[in-house]
């Protein structure tokens, strides 16, 4: 009797699975070993940090309680950088969403004059490349006096964020059914009406999606924040882990424990989305 | 009735707010905060930058430059070695991704993970393990052979490749997953005629999955340049530019300028590379505008 779900055994099977074992392990290894090391360094006590071990004689969490607790000349301001990477994040979120869910609903619904026009320019800003972008805007925010002011990383990142948001939500819109803005005119609903109780409702997926592109770039940035901040009690956490790097003698563990603490939020986010993240992003990147 | 006609002619334009629709000024209303966003933080700055970067005693320095000359050359083989390697590779994945295995469906979600996180304590992770002294790497190679490793990141051409490296690793999931996408809306029914066929994988490759895939596989590649030429992370927090400034691309040199209070020769050094880019934007807003 043949159990069910259970194939025969056959060496053909095994050869393929074979093949993918040695496909899957190198790109497994690949993928893991960075962040495997910056955990690893993370648990381990300063002496077997720096000795090449694939595992600390005594993994300890001391490193997480120097940080917890402020104990290093480098850690001063933990609490108030991270305080600052998730107020920014957070800004750049709200900010991108008011900006480009009114922007897309402008173009995709009330069919402005223009609104392609914009479309383009946003797209064209989209295509910049985010490192040349940064020379003239490090100026630019000088001359608005906006330097070491949150406000200066705030607005570029909405800069940067803005013309994908609004790309992604004007797909996302175009797919609506006209039908519901007209029924919603023949029950004599204003404008505004419709994008609060009508449009609003049915883009919450892509709101959600987008909202957390923004403020996961917002997060992540370094660049920007570094040519932008520089004071230590206005810096975000990624400047703060550049400026370890300045010392002779950087305390890597540290580093690589604060870096740790850095990346999981994202890493969280991105899996608690992975769903929105994945359709609403990638289908809006390149149409094919 | 001529009169009238031109009477017509000579009244006043109606204020604007009467020629359009409530609905048309609630579309400006709601349209103009990207708008001054986009005039304030990218018309002006570009244009600032451009009117700085206008002397051509700019160019002259930057010709004269060998740190601009090599950065001109690390980008190009960024671009062209790096980007080719990393989408043949994402390629390749996409078609091992596709394959219904629960383990490959777990390995794809841990697969996400470089492009989830941030860079700069992963950059930083892999910039230790290449520390000549302390590095995990030559910690390895010394224990099976007994020599020192090499100094990764104190040879320039080494110190690119890594950084290159270090760009795939950061980047090929993303792409891998566009990719994916493209391979799934393949009709399934052409590769099993295929198999009755029985084509060999080579050819169901050859005929099927890339003849489908070839605009998506295209499109992505220049959409991966475009933002290659923005990647400041995977040079700056691996080399910083070293060693002797000779691992800079221009994201790098433009931010190295800056640093040097030499703005005009930071816009200048994008300006040259305007002529590339420019084509590409306007091919990539062509075939997502269609």
């Amino acid at each position: 009797m043949k159990l069910p779900g259970v194939s025969e055994f056959s060496w053909r099977d095994v050869a393929t699975e074979a093949r993918l074992l040695l496909i899957g392990i190198p790109v497994f290894l690949w993928t893991m070993i960075p962040i495997y090391h910056m955990f690893l360094f993370a648990i381990s006590p300063k002496e077997d940090a720096f000795s090449g071990k694939l595992w600390p004689d005594h993994p300890t969490l001391h490193n997480f309680e120097i940080v917890f607790k402020q104990q290093h000349y480098f850690l001063r301001d933990f609490y108030v950088q991270f305080w600052n990477s998730l107020v920014i994040a957070a800004s750049v979120g709200v900010l991108t969403l008011v900006i480009a869910t009114a922007a897309a609903f402008s173009i995709s619904r009330l069919k402005v004059p223009g609104g392609r026009a914009v479309l383009n320019l946003a797209l064209f800003t989209y295509f910049i490349p985010a490192a040349f972008l940064a020379v003239p805007m490090y100026r630019t925010m000088g001359n608005y006096g906006l330097l070491n002011n949150h406000w200066s990383l705030i607005l570029a990142m909405v800069t940067i964020a803005s013309p994908y948001a609004i790309w992604v939500l004007k797909q996302a819109s175009d797919k609506l059914p006209v039908e519901l803005d007209e029924a919603a005119v023949m029950d004599g609903a204003t404008t505004l009406q419709i994008f609060r109780l009508v449009y609003l409702p049915l883009m919450m997926p892509s709101l959600v999606a987008i909202g957390t592109y923004a403020v996961l770039l917002a997060w992540n940035e370094y660049l920007y924040a570094f040519l932008l901040l520089s004071n230590d009690r206005e810096i975000t956490l990624p400047v703060a882990l550049g400026n370890f790097l300045a010392a002779d003698d950087s305390p890597w563990e540290l580093l690589m424990t604060t870096g740790f603490i850095y990346a999981l939020p994202p890493a969280a986010v991105y899996y608690a989305f992975r769903r929105y993240m994945v359709g609403g992003l990638t289908a809006g990147a390149v149409k094919s | 009735m001529a009169i009238t006609l031109s009477g017509d002619q000579s009244m006043p334009a109606p204020p604007l707010s009467s020629r359009l629709t409530p609905a048309q000024v609630w579309g400006i209303v709601l349209l103009a905060p990207y708008l001054l966003v986009f005039l304030a933080f990218v018309v002006y700055p570009v244009c600032y930058g451009l009117w700085l970067a206008r002397a051509p005693s700019n160019y002259v320095a930057l010709y004269h430059d060998p740190i601009f000359a090599r950065a001109a050359v690390n980008t190009l083989i960024f671009l062209v070695i790096g980007i080719n390697i990393k989408m043949l590779i994402a390629l390749f994945l996409s078609g091992f991704f596709a394959q219904q295995r629960t383990w490959i469906k777990w390995l794809s979600v841990i697969f996400i993970l470089p492009w989830a996180v941030p860079s700069i304590p992963t950059i930083l992770s892999v910039r230790f393990m290449l520390n000549p002294e302390w590095g995990v790497i030559n910690h390895i190679i010394f224990s099976f052979t007994g020599d020192d490793g090499p100094n990764w990141l104190n040879d320039p051409t080494v110190a690119l490749a890594m950084a290159i490296g270090v760009h795939i690793w950061k980047s090929l999931p993303f792409w891998t997953l566009i990719l994916i996408t493209g391979r799934l809306a393949i009709p399934h029914d052409l590769f099993e005629a295929a198999e009755v066929d029985g084509a060999s994988w080579w050819q169901k490759f050859r005929f099927i999955t890339w003849p489908s895939m070839q605009t998506l596989y295209i499109t992505c590649t220049l959409l991966s340049m475009i933002w290659t030429l923005g990647d400041f992370n995977s040079v700056y927090l691996l080399t910083g530019g070293g060693p002797a400034d000779l691992t800079h691309v221009l994201a790098t040199l433009g931010i190295r300028y800056l640093r040097l209070d030499q703005l005009s020769l930071a816009m200048a050094s994008i300006v040259c590379a305007m002529p590339f880019v420019l084509p590409l934007v306007y091919f990539m807003m062509k075939r997502l505008s269609r």
